[in-house]
């Protein structure tokens, strides 16, 4: 992680948390017979009507399942509009949101898992919301499904490294430390976005602000890095920090799914991961203990990758030359990052301290010659 | 650190150019200008000529002509020298960046900045000027491309038949001590400027542009030339306190460049003829142990006093060296061309200080910058009667070292660093 900066994500964040009024559960004054009525099954998410006045808009949903379910309105771009979690089978629950002039789906999601059973609809009327592109929507609506699936996976290992850690396992921990972190690095600019759990999860040693204390106020992976690595020992106060790196893990995976994300703000959120393997991981500064930094590296360059396929499309038709620079680039780097791994189906890499300067200065130049070319991305996509 | 023999000529100075924000102003106008100047003009006011725009007016120099500008171009303060790494291995990659760089070139020599520009673009991508300059005169930018001896590697470009002979791997010199990391390099630029922020803005728009294709090796700034190619100018002094490069060769002395700087037609490789080639070493000065040595030892080393700068014997700076005067391995004595059979160079140096090495001393020297028509018979054997006996190298060592072969002038706007090798 990198001292707070105000990305492009992290100031839409904010504006999003402004105007999004939802998932209120109270009986609302605008519902009655107005209101969009959900009847979900464990197969089935039948709504009442597909179209609708925009405005102030009550869904009373029915479960008439057996599984506990969610539903959610969502925009195009699978950005949530209001959603409710926790309806357990044979209750019913009220949803009231402010919805503008547009498309929406509405999903269930029996067994609160997966991609739910969708259901378009279409809010009418004056006061429409903002108009993007299909090709931009489909972008964005790939990489939340991304972001989110991203913090789905990490739960599962990041609860297989505390475990470790409560055991008392040294050796063991060490080994689950890296892994747990990937997918967190691969989505890290959208992570950062929600401002409170960075500082709670990735802060490094050197990253507490004036007045916080290094005993109390320091938590997260690199705590336990350092306890791990430096100090060989694990005490009570890791074993407790460890509960709370998945606290703070959980926090992140329930806000993920509302992250302000556009396609601008995917590619450079790109870019902004090159950013982290040029400042932090280069240097070796972000694993100093463990030394796990190639790790990081690739999770983040996978990353970047990623949200640079799902705009390829876009990018390809307003500047087919940026196109080609990239994909070559992002395969050398790939090629080189392989060099320090002998099994490439896995995330077993070199020790960073192992990394000589000639070889340093080589993923260094690799990185300048993808990054250069990535922050120019955001522009293609939006020209 | 060598000595040169030169002929004095009177020079005009350029009268007053227009400021960057001026060329800004005028919008396509202000490059037109420099079109034009690339043109008919040249012959009158490029490189080669007595025209030279002194310091004080931030003038541009032409970058069209003969010869690359930054060579007999009066030296100007201040200096960013880069050189780079070459990624691709694609030989029309290469050909590409060559040209976008001759067109960053272009526009940044005559005070304009690249691309679109440093701001009014896109707000979410970057600009694609960094903007350090804007606002800034053109400050002489001179910029001035070499080709290292790796380009010419074979299985590389296609190029190894073209390798000119002078281009020689340097031999290691007694007592040099030469740091990989400062060494070498498959192209270098040259930044000189008389504003350092223009200098290590064209740099970085350069190593930007150049990124994915070529990598930054090693760089290095410098500051108060130790040499002079305009005769009438006061000789500077470098880090030991010493006036040095008094009889530099003059930029406005056109017998003896192409005797001596310019490739002639004959030399042997065609596409090099009116280019030059470039020899670089980072001179690293024990300046502590300098400033204890008493004055009538420096003034020896030497073989000038320290005030006039006059050599042993005489009572002014200009005054032609009676070399037998001084001692045997007197700096000056031993660097003369009469000492050399007549080698001869065209200094460009820099003093440098790069901070404090971890013992407290200060990391400062002489960037040396030496430009000849053949380097066998340039800096070889003047720094090898150098480094055999020199008693300066007790205060010296040789730390970096690179060779380059400098292509001709751009001719127009049409033209590029490097056609006529690649052609």
């Amino acid at each position: 992680m990198r001292p707070a900066r105000l990305t492009v994500i992290a100031a839409a964040t904010v504006a999003a948390a402004l105007t999004a009024v939802t998932g209120c559960s109270q009986k609302s004054e605008a519902g009655g017979d107005d209101a969009i009525k959900v009847a979900a099954s464990d197969s089935a998410c039948d709504v009442s009507k597909t179209e609708f006045p925009s405005g102030k808009v009550q869904i009373d949903v029915e479960n008439k399942g057996s599984k506990v379910t969610e539903v959610y309105v969502l925009f195009p771009d699978a950005r949530i509009v209001t959603e409710r979690e926790n309806i357990g089978p044979g209750t019913k629950a009220s949803i009231t949101a402010e919805i503008k002039a547009g498309d929406y789906e509405i999903v269930c999601k029996p067994g609160m898992k997966g991609d739910g059973i969708s259901q378009k609809v279409k809010a009418t009327g004056k006061g429409g919301g903002e108009k993007r592109s299909p090709e931009m929507d489909t972008a964005v609506a790939a990489y939340r499904a991304y972001v989110v699936a991203q913090a789905e996976e990490t739960l599962p290992k990041a609860q297989a490294f505390a475990d470790a850690v409560k055991a008392g396992d040294v050796e063991g921990a060490k080994k689950l430390y890296a892994a747990s972190r990937i997918g967190w690095e691969r989505t890290e600019p959208v992570a950062e976005s929600f401002g409170d759990i960075d500082p709670k999860v990735d802060v490094r040693e050197d990253g507490l602000e004036a007045g916080q204390d290094l005993e109390k106020d320091w938590t997260g992976w690199h705590r336990l890095e350092k306890a791990l690595w430096a100090d060989n020992k694990i005490g009570d106060r890791e074993k407790q920090l460890a509960d709370t790196l998945i606290a703070d893990l959980t926090d992140w995976q329930k806000k993920v799914g509302q992250a302000e994300i556009t396609p601008t703000s995917i590619a450079n959120g790109a870019k902004e991961l090159l950013d982290e393997v040029a400042t932090g991981k280069v240097t070796g500064e972000e694993e100093r203990y463990s030394h796990t930094d190639l790790v990081d590296f690739k999770a983040n360059v996978e990353g970047a990758q990623k949200a640079y396929e799902l705009l390829k499309p876009i990018a390809s038709k307003n500047d087919p030359e940026l196109v080609k620079q990239l994909d070559t680039q992002f395969a050398a780097l790939t090629v080189l990052l392989d060099k320090y791994r002998a099994d490439k189906a896995s995330y077993e890499f070199t020790s960073y301290d192992k990394v000589g300067e000639a070889e340093r200065k080589e993923l260094s130049d690799g990185v300048n010659a993808l990054a250069e070319p990535l922050s120019k991305l955001a522009a293609a996509v939006t020209k | 650190m060598t000595e040169s023999d030169s002929a004095a000529e009177q020079h005009r100075q350029a009268e007053g150019a227009p400021s960057r924000r001026a060329v800004l102003g005028w919008g396509g106008a202000g490059f037109a200008l420099g079109a034009a100047a690339a043109g008919g003009a040249v012959a009158a006011f490029g490189p080669g000529s007595d025209m030279v725009p002194s310091a004080s007016t931030g003038a541009a120099v032409p970058f069209h002509g003969e010869h690359q500008a930054g060579i007999a171009t009066a030296v100007q303060d201040r200096l960013h020298f880069a050189a780079f790494d070459v990624k691709t291995k694609d030989r029309a990659e290469l050909i590409k960046l060559l040209k976008e760089w001759t067109a960053a070139a272009r526009l940044m020599t005559a005070g304009l900045p690249v691309g679109e520009g440093g701001f009014g673009g896109l707000p979410e991508a970057p600009p694609d000027d960094t903007g350090e300059a804007l606002g800034l005169k053109a400050s002489r930018l001179t910029l001035t491309i070499g080709f290292g001896p790796g380009l010419f590697a074979k299985d590389r470009f296609g190029l190894e038949g073209k390798r000119p002979e002078a281009l020689i791997d340097l031999e290691l010199f007694p007592g040099d001590n030469l740091d990989a990391a400062r060494s070498g390099g498959d192209l270098c630029v040259q930044a000189c400027a008389d504003d350092p922020q223009v200098a290590v803005h064209a740099i970085r728009q350069l190593a930007r542009i150049g990124f994915g294709r070529t990598a930054m090796r090693w760089s290095q700034l410098g500051f108060g030339k130790t040499s002079s190619t305009t005769p009438d100018e006061q000789t500077p002094r470098n880090m030991m306190g010493f006036k040095d490069g008094t009889r530099n060769i003059s930029g406005t002395d056109k017998a003896a460049l192409d005797k001596h700087v310019w490739v002639g037609a004959g030399d042997g490789s065609d596409w090099l003829t009116g280019g030059s080639y470039l020899v670089a070493r980072r001179i690293r000065m024990n300046i502590e142990t300098w400033d204890r040595t008493p004055l009538q030892e420096q003034e020896d080393i030497f073989g000038r006093d320290k005030g006039e700068g006059a050599p042993v014997g005489k009572s002014k700076e200009r005054d032609e060296p009676f070399l037998k005067a001084m001692k045997p391995e007197a700096h000056v004595r031993l660097a003369h061309p009469d000492t050399n059979n007549g080698a001869t160079i065209l200094r460009r140096g820099y003093s440098f200080t790069d901070g404090t090495d971890g013992l407290g001393r200060l990391d400062a020297g002489l960037f040396f910058l030496a430009y000849q028509r053949d380097i066998r018979k340039g800096f070889v054997p003047i720094q090898r009667n150098l480094a055999k006996s020199d008693v300066l190298n007790e205060y010296i060592q040789h730390v970096g070292s690179a060779v380059f072969a400098v292509p001709p002038g751009v001719r127009d706007k049409d033209d590029w660093w490097g056609r006529t090798l690649f052609a």
